[in-house]
């Protein structure tokens, strides 16, 4: 038990770690690319410049994205024996694809993205900064199918018994288009978006507080400002796509998420509350009927509690997944309402009048990364005790040759 | 079983990971010589300019560790998960000094401070070594087997048992090998006093090379028996080995005419020969049970199953000729001496 836990602990530190660089990565080659083909189109110097600049800053948080995706790959194999056994076969060949078409891709043309500036002609240089970007959206399917086929197993059979028992894939587009990867990928994609947009903004921001850079700092705010604007409505849209598909296929993790108890009745949404797990019941803020009436439009209509299922069948942080999962739709709530109303003051030409909202801007990069990383807590921690959701629990998965993570756990985390 | 042009699929995957795993230790191996021998270069401007050496690629020979690790656990779950769960430590140590590389080459050009640059440049080559000497331990466990028991259960220590006689002889000859194989590469994109001190510093490391190797050979065939039985039973095998010590011979001689890239394209071979050695050797074991050869992992024990490895194939089939697309394109464009710009680390 105490290895399982530390084990746990380990992986959710190093995947959490990990998590901070790829959406500041696929969110700043978003905005790369469209400076690049600015420039391009314009042959304007201003465009030139940024792109130039957030080359460098995407050049670090791809680096470190990179090696700490290493140690979470190597990870599945140290921490992970039985798990690794279990699923190889059919997550195995995902992650082939994504090493093959994804980080391949990436990686091969990072180097011209980074050092082709004198190099190559600028079209060339555009194609090779597309290439980097696509590639990182790419290696996101791949995973985040992987992730979603841990949700929603489909497209496999188990074969075997016992220690030798194992998931085999009889369907490969199946096992792909599995009934959550499109919802999820799309929400993370979008998370990702956010993600980078805000970091330009923010920088921009402080710049244009500081007097420096105003001409290029307005400039890229004004870009940055659009691209987290349409997305940040967007995420309201595959959030809401997301949290329909949860009620289908994992009716535990939806009645977590808002702390529903009651095996059958109708559900209400909280808006803030605190769970108490031994009386079974929520205090706080709520829309009576609200999550009914999301899912049926029906205020009345009932919706699966957690007592429906059996005690060990369920997750047990019902209060953390709770909070984690209001954590990120509040934070959706603010982005919208933070650039809708910053696009309204452009419109009335008065972006730049206003310190205080520069200043909640510069500020505003850590709301989508929270939101990124609490987003995963609450859809990893809903699945529990499940490891593949109905199929493996969390607590056969671990390695069981590994029974000294904790020194090294320590190591990692300097 | 399956096959396909007369070969099952496990042996097929046997191959592509094998291949991956080739192409792995060519690319990463310069990469991580060339670091090893960083520290030997004293100047600011040399540091820089190997620095910038390996700057535009180096971040791309990873990706082949991470194509080969991803190939290994997809084709073979049983082997990656024993392998990395036995090996905890060398691979998480790997982890830690992949992490610092890294890390070093990113920051040693953000600050100009002597004591910053000093700082960075020793964790670089230090990782650098160190990368190479645990890739080398790593397989020397691999050829010479681990404690195994039932249902692929490792029941060894796990402290410190990776570091027997053998996995260290092992890891010094990779670490020569790749010194070596750097100090070529470092050869190619280098002129004047730079160059100069290179061509002495090759020399260094061609002998360590041929002692450790020498070394490690001679206790494989004494103290390891399994390892040549193949060899034995079936004597065209012998081939390799030739071949494997004619391009080792190739490459002092080659270096000698001053003909580096030549000398290049044997350390290369040299280490795709060794590689395919070591998979003749184990064929088609993946991992060897010292307790007991009913316990080994091999190929088909560990292997995914049939219409999986299919799919991969296809996957391989038309992702292989993408990734040598353009890693070509990227070695062409920098190709050529280092010229520092304001691009540069
Ligand atoms: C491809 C698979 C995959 C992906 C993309 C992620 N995870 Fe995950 N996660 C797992 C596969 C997994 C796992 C291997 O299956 C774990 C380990 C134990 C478990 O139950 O699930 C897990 C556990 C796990 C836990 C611990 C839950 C618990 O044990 O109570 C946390 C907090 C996270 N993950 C967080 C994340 C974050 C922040 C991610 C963002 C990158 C993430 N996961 C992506
Ligand atoms: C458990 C989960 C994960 C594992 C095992 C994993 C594995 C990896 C590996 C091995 C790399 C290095 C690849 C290279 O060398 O280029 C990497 C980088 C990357 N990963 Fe992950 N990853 C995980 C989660 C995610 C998720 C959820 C996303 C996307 C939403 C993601 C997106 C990326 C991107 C974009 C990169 C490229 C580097 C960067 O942009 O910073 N990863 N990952
Ligand atoms: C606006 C309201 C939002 C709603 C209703 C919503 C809904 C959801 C739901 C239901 C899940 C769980 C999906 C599953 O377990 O399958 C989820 C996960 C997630 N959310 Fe949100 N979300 C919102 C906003 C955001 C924002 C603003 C971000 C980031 C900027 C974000 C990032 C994530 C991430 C990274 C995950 C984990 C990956 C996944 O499971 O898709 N979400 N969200």
């Amino acid at each position: 038990m105490e290895t399982e836990i530390l084990a746990r602990i380990q992986f959710a530190f190093t995947v959490a770690f990990h998590y901070i660089y790829p959406p500041l990565s696929i969110g700043i080659g978003l905005l790369l690319v469209i400076f690049e083909s600015s420039y391009i189109r314009t042959k304007k110097e201003i465009y030139h410049k940024l792109a130039r600049f957030w080359t460098k800053i995407f050049a670090l948080t791809f680096g470190i994205g990179v090696v700490t995706g290493i140690v979470m790959e190597f990870e599945f194999g140290t921490n992970w024996a039985v798990y690794s056994r279990f699923v190889g076969d059919v997550f195995g060949s995902a992650l082939a694809a994504e090493g093959i078409f994804a980080f391949a891709l990436e990686s091969g043309f990072l180097g011209i993205l980074l050092f082709g500036w004198n190099r190559v002609k600028p079209w060339v240089h555009l194609v090779s900064t597309i290439g980097v970007f696509l590639g990182s959206m790419f290696s996101a399917i791949w995973i985040v199918v992987a992730n979603s086929w841990q949700q929603t197993p489909a497209g496999f059979h188990i074969v075997g018994e016992g220690f030798d028992a194992r998931a085999e894939i009889t369907d490969f587009w199946a096992m792909v288009f599995n009934p959550s990867s499109v919802d999820r990928l799309t929400h993370v994609w979008l998370g990702a978006f956010l993600a980078g947009a805000f970091l330009v903004m923010s920088v921009h921001a402080y710049y244009l507080i500081k007097g420096k850079y105003v001409e290029i700092s307005k400039k890229a705010f004004k870009i940055a400002l659009v691209v987290a604007t349409v997305f940040s409505l967007g995420q309201l849209f595959t959030g809401h796509r997301s949290a329909d598909g949860v009620a289908k296929n994992q009716p535990a993790k939806l009645a977590a998420l808002e702390g529903h108890f009651e095996a059958s009745a109708p559900a209400d949404m909280y808006i803030l509350g605190w769970v108490d797990k031994d009386k079974q019941e929520v205090t706080g803020l709520k829309v009576p009927g609200g999550l009914s009436f999301l899912l049926e439009y029906d205020f009345d209509a009932p919706v699966t509690g957690l007592n429906a299922f059996p005690e060990d069948e369920r997750p047990s942080q019902v209060n953390a997944v709770f909070q984690f999962y209001h954590i990120m739709v509040a934070i959706g709530m603010v982005l919208i309402f933070l650039t809708l109303y910053a696009t309204f003051l452009w419109w009335r030409g008065k972006l730049f009048n206003k310190k205080w909202l520069l200043w909640i801007f510069v500020f505003a990069v850590f709301l989508p990364q929270i939101a990124n990383q609490v987003g995963w807590f609450a859809a990893e921690m809903g699945r529990q005790p499940w490891v593949v959701y109905g199929l493996l629990r969390t607590d056969q998965a671990f390695s069981q040759a590994v029974n000294f993570v904790f020194p090294h756990s320590v190591l990692l985390c300097i | 079983m399956e096959t396909f042009l007369g070969l099952d699929y496990p042996t097929w995957w046997f191959l592509v990971v094998g291949g991956l795993f080739s192409g792995y230790a060519i690319l990463d191996g310069f990469d991580f010589g060339a670091g090893a021998w960083h520290l030997f270069l004293k100047k600011e401007n040399s540091r820089r300019i190997a620095l910038n050496a390996v700057g535009p690629v180096w971040d791309g020979n990873e990706v082949w560790l991470v194509i080969g690790g991803g190939a290994l656990f997809a084709g073979f779950p049983v082997m990656y998960a024993t392998m990395f769960s036995s090996l905890y430590v060398p691979f998480m140590l790997f982890l830690v000094f992949i992490i610092f590389r890294a890390i070093s080459i990113e920051f040693r050009g953000k600050e100009p401070m002597l004591w910053w640059r000093n700082l960075w440049d020793v964790s670089y080559s230090v990782s650098s070594i160190m990368l190479a000497f645990l890739l080398g331990v790593v397989l020397g466990n691999v050829l010479q087997g681990i404690a195994i028991g039932e249902n692929y259960q490792y029941q060894g220590g796990v402290l410190f048992e990776f570091l027997n006689p053998y996995a260290l002889m092992t890891g010094f000859t990779t670490l020569s090998l790749f010194m070596a194989h750097g100090a070529i590469f470092l050869l190619l994109k280098t002129e004047g006093r730079l160059f100069a001190k290179l061509t002495r510093l090759l020399k260094r490391g061609m002998i360590f090379f041929m002692v450790s190797f020498a070394v490690t050979t001679l206790y494989t065939l004494i103290y390891i028996p399994h390892l040549s039985d193949d060899f034995k039973s079936n004597p065209a095998l012998f081939v390799i080995p030739l071949l494997t010590f004619l391009s080792i011979a190739n490459v002092p001689r080659l270096a000698e005419k001053r003909r580096y890239k030549s000398a290049f394209l044997f350390s290369s071979l040299t280490i795709a020969f060794l590689l395919v050695l070591v998979a003749v050797e184990l064929y088609p074991v993946l991992l060897r049970s010292s307790i007991d050869p009913q316990y080994n992992i091999d190929i088909y024990n560990a292997a995914s199953s049939t219409k999986s490895l299919q799919i991969m194939m296809v996957i391989v089939a038309i992702g292989t000729p993408l990734v040598l697309f353009y890693t070509i394109f990227v070695y062409k464009t920098f190709w050529g001496k280092v010229k520092l710009d304001e691009t540069s680390y």
